[in-house]
Formats: structure tokens, C-alpha cells, sequence
């Protein structure tokens, strides 16, 4: 039990998916102008990653890796280099079918997506986490306690971003530096925040 | 040499996409990998001649495809052409060059979801003919390669006082008591730096963005 917390932390605060691996920028950039949408955009994140990391572990772990079709009767099969577009795919059917589900029983919920869920098939933070997993060799359990833990620290970050933005409207920027410029430099800012929590062990 | 196969027009579509409409100082795509490659500048002239390649050759098999995709699995057509071009790039980084590919580790796969190959296959590839879709691909492919070096560049003289490896900052300065920048090495340097050369680009360029 204290492992899987242990993990959450790590994946949460200190090595955070967005601030200290860069992953999923190009959507925290764009959706973080309205605290609503980036909250709305978070949740959604955070349930695909828990939902296509464990798939994902799944088609890895029986399908790809090496000596994963030993059941199949083939041990010698490896098909490791397969993995980036089994992932891609997995993803993009398994927010085809997400999205289904919400449509069928909360519709509200699914309204409250909207537009977020197709777009977080091309988000790298969910293909990245992914990887991450195949790359550290997690098991089941962790797999799912990682997906979690990214999601939220994706959620965190964004949200965060987001107040901080809201806020920076009553601020005197220089004009080339509105806009991009000023959100890159907060962010470095928040990633030096974050990194004070390395160092913390459960 | 240029001169002579590139068209004046051709020029202008790459010089374009290297200034004026640069992908990531303008357009706000690839942002996820010029940043966490950029820690040494081999790791990301690597990563910089992996997606050039990926983001040209993607374009020019999906413009010769594009009358026969439909329009509405164009995305997941797309998906599964670029991911093919990354795992042949992977394989080739994977067998000629180990320790960087092992240093780049997850983020050659992360080409797959990297915006501008997506979004140029998308908006130029899927309208208009090959070899124009090459030179768009090309183009961005350069302009993107172009802020990762310059990023990388400084990171590694600032954060590890060398370049590709070898030692750029002299003896006498660290004698003088002279130390390496910590913080460019880690994560928030990157995003200091990024957002220092979009202010200087677009202070340049006299473009202002509404808050």
C-alpha cells in the first residue's frame, strides 16, 4: 500500500507529467485561459490516462513485449517495435469509446467535455504516459495508481495555470511578451515550485 | 545549390515558416519536445533531423493519398501513416545511434503526438500536391529544428559550460570563480529560456498577442 502512495506522490507532485516532462504543453497553453474549461479539460485527462494506461500495460504486457505471445505458443515473438501504434490506436478507440459511454449514461457529464474528449487522442501527456509505463516496466496495479497519479498533477498544473492567468489581466506586461511569452515564464516558474517537493518520501 | 532546385517562391514558403510563421514561437505547436530534449544540443539535433524527416515525408504521403482518404477517417489515416514514419525513424536511431536513443527514450514516440506533424498533414498536406506538401514539411520541420538548437545551445554552454560535449567555457573563468547555471539544466530553465527567445522574436517581429 505504501508503494502505490509512495507512487501517486512521485507521479503527482514531483515528477509532474506537465512540469518537469514537458508533456501535454500544447493544450495547457491553449485551454488555460478560462479556469471552467481547464478544469473540464483536467477531469477529462485524468480519466483517460487511468483508463489507457491499465489497456495499454494489457496489449504490452500479453501482445508486444517480448515473449509476451508465450501463451499464444510463440515465445520467441518479439513485437516491442509495434508499440507506438498499438498505443496511438488503443487510445483513439479507447476515447472513441469513453466518449460513447458518457454520451449513454451522463449526458451531462459528456456536455461538459464536449469538445475536450476528441481532442485528448493527440494529447502526448496520455501517449506519453504510456510509454513512460512500457519504459519503467510497471506492473497492473501500478499502471493504474501512475495513469491516476499523471492526471492529476496534469490537473493540478492546469488549473493552477489557469487561476494565475485569471489574475494576470490586471497586470502591466510588455506587449511582445503577452500572451505565449509571459505563460512560458510562469510555468518555469510553477516547475521550480513543484521542484521543492522532490525529496519527499512516504 | 539551393538556389537552383528551390524556386523564389519555394524559398519563400521555408523562410516563412522559419520566421515569420514559426511553428513554435508563433503557431504554439511542438512545444512538449523542444523543451525536454533540449538539455544537451546532440540529443536535440537528433531529435531535430527525426521530425524534419517525419514531418516532410508524412506530408508527402498523405498529399498522395489525399484523394483517396475519407474525409471522415482522414485522422486515424493519418495517425497510422505518421506512426509508421516514427517507428522506421526509431528503429534506424535504435540501431546506428543506442545512446542517444536511449537518452531520448520516450520522446521519439512522442513524435506520433507532436502537433505540427499532425497539424501540417491536416491543414497543407490534405489540399495541396506533393512536392509542395515537401517543402511546407521541410520548412516547419526547419523552423522547429531551428528554436530546438538555439534552445539547446544555451542550455548546455549555460547549464554544463559545454557544447556537443566539449568544453566551451574557459579555465580561467571558472578560476575567477565563475560557476555553471543549475537551474538550465533542470526543467524550469527551459521554460525561462522559451519564453525569453518568443519575447525577443516577437519584439523583433512587432507581433502582440491580446493578453
Amino acid at each position: 500500500m505504501e508503494h502505490y502512495l509512495s507512487l501517486a506522490v512521485k507521479s503527482i507532485f514531483i515528477e509532474n507529467i506537465l512540469l518537469a516532462y514537458f508533456l501535454g504543453m500544447c493544450s495547457f497553453l491553449a485551454c488555460s485561459k478560462k479556469i471552467e474549461t481547464a478544469i473540464g479539460l483536467g477531469i477529462a485527462v485524468t480519466f483517460v490516462l487511468t483508463v489507457t494506461c491499465p489497456a495499454n500495460w494489457a496489449i504490452n504486457h500479453y501482445l508486444l513485449d517480448k515473449g509476451a505471445l508465450a501463451w499464444a505458443g510463440l515465445p520467441e515473438i518479439d513485437l516491442s517495435f509495434l508499440s507506438f501504434i498499438a498505443f496511438i490506436a488503443v487510445i483513439a478507440a479507447m476515447v472513441q469509446i469513453v466518449e460513447m459511454v458518457l454520451d449513454r449514461f451522463s449526458p451531462k457529464l459528456y456536455s461538459a467535455l464536449g469538445i475536450f474528449l476528441p481532442l485528448i487522442a493527440v494529447n502526448c501527456a496520455i501517449l506519453g504516459g504510456s510509454l513512460f509505463m512500457a519504459e519503467r516496466g510497471y506492473n497492473f496495479p501500478e499502471s493504474v495508481v501512475f495513469g491516476f497519479g499523471s492526471g492529476a498533477g496534469w490537473f493540478l498544473a492546469i488549473v493552477a495555470m489557469a487561476a494565475i492567468r485569471a489574475k494576470l489581466q490586471y497586470s502591466h506586461i510588455p506587449n511582445s511578451l503577452k500572451g505565449l511569452g509571459i505563460t512560458m515564464i510562469i510555468t518555469g516558474l510553477m516547475a521550480m515550485g513543484f521542484m521543492c517537493f522532490a525529496g519527499i518520501q512516504l | 545549390m539551393a538556389t537552383t532546385i528551390l524556386s523564389k517562391k519555394e524559398r519563400k514558403q521555408i523562410k516563412d515558416a522559419l520566421w515569420d510563421n514559426n511553428p513554435v514561437t508563433f503557431q504554439i505547436l511542438g512545444i512538449c519536445s523542444a523543451l525536454a530534449v533540449t538539455v544537451q544540443l546532440k540529443t536535440a539535433l537528433v531529435m531535430a533531423i527525426s521530425l524534419t524527416f517525419v514531418v516532410s515525408m508524412s506530408n508527402v504521403v498523405i498529399s498522395i493519398l489525399r484523394n483517396k482518404i475519407p474525409s471522415k477517417i482522414r485522422i486515424i489515416v493519418q495517425l497510422s501513416v505518421i506512426s509508421s514514419l516514427v517507428i522506421l525513424a526509431d528503429q534506424f536511431l535504435k540501431a546506428y545511434m543506442y545512446d542517444v536513443s536511449k537518452q531520448l527514450s520516450v520522446f521519439v514516440g512522442l513524435i506520433i503526438t507532436n502537433c505540427i506533424v499532425m497539424g501540417r498533414a491536416e491543414a497543407y498536406a490534405m489540399a495541396n500536391p506533393p512536392w509542395k506538401s515537401f517543402i511546407d514539411g521541410l520548412g516547419n520541420g526547419l523552423g522547429y529544428s531551428s528554436v530546438l538548437i538555439l534552445v539547446a545551445t544555451a542550455r548546455e554552454i549555460l547549464g554544463s559550460g559545454t557544447l556537443l560535449g566539449f568544453p566551451v567555457v574557459p579555465q580561467f573563468l571558472y578560476d575567477i570563480g565563475y560557476v555553471n547555471c543549475g537551474m538550465m539544466v533542470l526543467a524550469p530553465g527551459a521554460f525561462f529560456l522559451l519564453g525569453i527567445i518568443i519575447w525577443v522574436q516577437r519584439a523583433i517581429s512587432g507581433y502582440t498577442e491580446s493578453n
